[in-house]
């Protein structure tokens, strides 16, 4: 059934803000619940709130388990009235949005503090990827245990035959990036990145080399939503919410991967927000491979169907390039925390949007996109979703 | 193109022998299935009874219409490989031994893309031929083969990681008097066998063929009689560590049931001869096999059983034998189990009458030994573990999945 994208309610009058990110480190011997602990401590102290105040709390993490979010408000001293554990690891930053949103928009909780959060101790990336998922399990892992980078090579061994990309084209992405990372004292990765050295890196699953992995790590990214009135009686910089999609599954009798569920919904998101794609003033993707943020620049309009390898061609992506793209450097320069990866993108465009920013700034930044990727059961790449906020007028 | 196999070199006897490490066997109960399948060499996907949808990887509601009902059915397992990648980084310390290491995405033509290992001689963008195998851990994958059959296709690292070829591998056939014994060893002397130990008990009894058997050049005859502990245990304090695939072919066939027997001497001799004849073998020569059993191209890689399919169903003209092959069948599993570890496989070779002297008075068809010796080495270069050999074995396997009740009536009916 087509659906009209009138028929949603907007966001108006909610607001994220309060971008927190803690840290990364390449190993932690701490646990998924302390690097928790830490983010919320930052959340109350920038914001002054309570521990007690918040009263909703959405968690996603890889590494929390045996527990889920209700044995963290235990853990942590919370007494929320909404609760949400959102495993959907790429995905989790935006989709947390937008279910807070809801619920501060419907008067369900007044304060949602949204974190996504990992620890890595030195052998628990392995025993996430053995156990990720039933299918994983069944047909993934015992396929040469390349882990999500043999799976991805794949996809961009495919897109490359298909649509004539090439490795010097998802080298441009991840030098830009690393560019913008250079002033974002965090990142774990510090030195400058030329072409030729992406070009030279050792291969890992091919076509996939060395600098389009991220870099396991352990970390942890918060932010809160809240009403915009009670934002700016507090007097807290905010940025305001105008579209959102989400879609899981989309596509699944594509043979492979070619297109994520962006390309159902981008239509719905920018009629929801009033906009188009030419208003962006910068965009942050999914980076857990280059191949994936260009399937993001087409599938969300950018350009057509096997046209980023010309569009990567025709833009720069640093962030005063003419397309500025995963402007903190995104997880390829700044490391995967786990399921914070799902929120890197979105605490970073907040502080875009806030001028609080921890590294280089987009001048004049009024509009950011926001998108997400994660779950890869099997062969893909099963969430998508993506945002839109805007700078607080 | 596949190079052929190197002959190994000596092994140096002071260098440490590489422990046997496994792919991750875990699967989900359904995805079993697909063990099922490759156990038997069969190509097997779930396939929707009530919309035909044919799906992978397993599941147990169907994608399209979420029917329950989704048999494991034999399909054509033709497609194109749409995508390949070398991983060269593992997180698995398996494959980490074993980098670099093929995979690639296949669009099978009845529908589903599946991931699979990649045999060397497969192309991307070409069409291949999928398989089900079984991996080290004893569980199934799927296995990529070219279209077309390619020079030393069997020599291919991947593929001989599932497979238990006899080439260059040394051999022990456990009873070398019988007509199976002997056309089991010349089998494998054909296959490519390094050296094939034949025993034999009492060798200073002369036997027929017994010339032949020695004028084969890598078959080298060995006093064995697996009635006896002792000589078991001496001939594995001697060779064990040099024995690769353990074909057991000791034998005692013997017509009648329980109540015409009248005592129990005949059956003692079949239980002591066949089940603590593969349990003296297991219990001597087992713990050398699972510890080799990644050692080199030679490493230890099949203990084989010959069992009477009647293991399966009792034959009461043969009952009280059928009996004894029922027992070396359940201790077959138990041997499975515990020689997985090493990723050592347990074929069973299940077979009808034969072409021998015990079965004359049985009518056709009856099975050649050189038959089933040919099946079981096929077998083994296929990596199989389960294989029903002539017309009554498969003629029994069917019935036995049909109607189970009905083959117990028809067999006791003569």
């Amino acid at each position: 059934m087509p659906r009209q994208p009138s028929a949603r309610r907007s966001y108006e009058g909610v607001v994220a803000c309060q971008p927190v990110t803690i840290p990364y480190r390449r190993y932690s011997t701490e646990s998924a619940a302390w690097w928790i602990g830490r983010a919320l401590r930052e959340l109350v102290k920038k914001s002054g709130l309570r521990p007690q105040d918040l009263d909703g709390f959405a968690l996603s993490s890889f590494t929390i388990g045996p527990d889920t979010a209700i044995g963290l408000t235990q853990h942590l001293g919370l007494s929320p009235r909404w609760l949400d554990h959102i495993p959907l690891g790429g995905a989790s930053g935006v989709v947390a949005l937008r279910r807070a949103a809801r619920a501060v928009q419907a008067g369900d909780a007044e304060f949602v503090a949204c974190v996504g959060a990992d620890t890595n101790h030195v052998d628990s990336f392995r025993r996430t990827l053995s156990t990720f998922s039933r299918f994983a399990q069944d047909a993934v892992y015992p396929y040469g245990s390349g882990g999500p980078n043999a799976s991805f090579a794949l996809i961009t061994r495919n897109y490359m035959n298909r649509f004539g990309a090439t490795r010097e084209d998802f080298g441009k992405l991840c030098v830009a990036q690393r560019d913008n990372a250079l002033s974002v004292p965090h990142a774990l990765m510090k030195q400058k990145l030329t072409l030729d050295a992406y070009l030279a890196a050792r291969p890992i699953a091919d076509p996939i080399h060395l600098f389009d992995c991220v870099m396991p790590c352990a970390g942890a990214e918060a932010f809160l939503v809240c009403r915009e009135e009670t934002a700016r009686a507090q007097g807290w910089t905010h940025v305001r919410v105008l579209a959102t999609i989400e879609r899981h599954n989309a596509f699944p009798d594509d043979p492979i991967q070619i297109r994520g569920g962006w390309a159902m919904d981008a239509g719905e998101l920018w009629a929801m927000a009033g906009l188009h794609t030419g208003s962006v003033d910068f965009v942050e993707t999914y980076d857990d491979y280059p191949v994936i943020s260009m399937l993001q620049f087409e599938d969300l309009g950018f350009c057509g169907k096997g046209e980023a390898p010309d569009f990567v061609r025709s833009h720069t992506f640093t962030n005063d390039g003419s397309f500025p793209h995963n402007t903190s450097g995104g997880q390829l320069s700044t490391g995967q925390a786990g399921a914070a990866g799902g929120y890197l993108g979105l605490v970073e465009a907040i502080g875009q949007l806030t001028d609080t920013a921890p590294g280089g700034r987009v001048p004049n930044a009024r509009i950011g996109l926001v998108s997400g990727f994660g779950m890869i059961n099997y062969d893909r790449g099963l969430a998508s979703c993506a945002a839109v906020l805007a700078r607080a007028a | 193109m596949s190079e052929p196999l190197a002959r190994p070199r000596r092994k140096n006897p002071l260098a440490r022998t590489r422990l046997p490490l496994l792919p991750q066997g875990a699967r989900s109960r359904t995805a079993h299935g697909l063990t099922a399948a490759a156990a038997e060499g069969r190509f097997a996907l779930q396939v929707c009874a009530d919309c035909g949808h044919v799906l992978y990887p397993p599941r147990d509601a169907c994608p399209r219409c979420l029917s329950a009902k989704l048999p494991f059915k034999n399909i054509d397992p033709n497609g194109r490989l749409i995508a390949e990648t070398t991983v060269r980084i593992s997180t698995d310390r398996y494959f980490h031994e074993r980098m670099p290491w093929r995979i690639g995405t296949v669009q099978l033509d009845a529908g589903p893309a599946i991931v699979a290992h990649l045999h060397g001689d497969t192309v991307e963008g070409e069409r291949v031929r999928l398989t089900l195998k079984l991996d080290k851990s004893g569980s199934a994958v799927m296995f990529a083969l070219p279209a077309q059959e390619t020079p030393h296709m069997q020599a291919d690292r991947h593929w001989r990681e599932m497979t238990c070829d006899p080439q260059y591998r040394r051999v022990l056939i456990s009873d070398g008097r019988n007509a199976v014994g002997q056309a089991m060893a010349k089998a494998f002397a054909e296959a490519g066998a390094s050296t094939v130990f034949v025993g034999i008990a009492d060798p200073w009894k002369p036997f027929p063929g017994e010339a032949e058997l020695r004028n084969i050049a890598p078959i080298e005859v060995v006093p064995l009689d697996v009635t006896d502990t002792a000589s078991v245990a001496e001939l594995a304090a001697q060779n064990g560590g040099r024995i690769d695939i353990l074909v057991n072919t000791a034998e005692h066939v013997r017509p009648g049931g329980i109540i015409e027997r009248g005592n129990l001497s005949v059956a003692r001799e079949e239980i002591d001869i066949r089940y603590f004849g593969m349990m003296r073998l297991a219990q001597a020569f087992g713990p050398a096999l699972r510890f080799r059993g990644a050692d080199g191209v030679n490493s230890a890689t099949a203990f084989v059983n010959l069992l009477s399919v009647h293991a399966l169903m009792n034959w009461p003209a043969y009952g009280a034998s059928s009996a004894a092959e029922a027992a070396c069948l359940s201790a077959s599993q138990c041997l499975r189990a515990e020689l997985r570890p090493g990723g050592v496989k347990v074929l069973n070779a299940f077979f009808g009458p034969l072409e021998t002297e015990w079965y004359q008075t049985v009518p056709p068809p009856k099975l050649a030994p050189a038959a089933l010796a040919r099946a079981v080495v096929a077998a083994l270069q296929d990596g199989l573990e389960d294989i029903f050999v002539g017309d009554i074995a498969q003629d029994v396997r069917e019935r036995l999945n049909t109607n189970p009740k009905a083959l117990e009536r028809e067999l006791g009916s003569h």
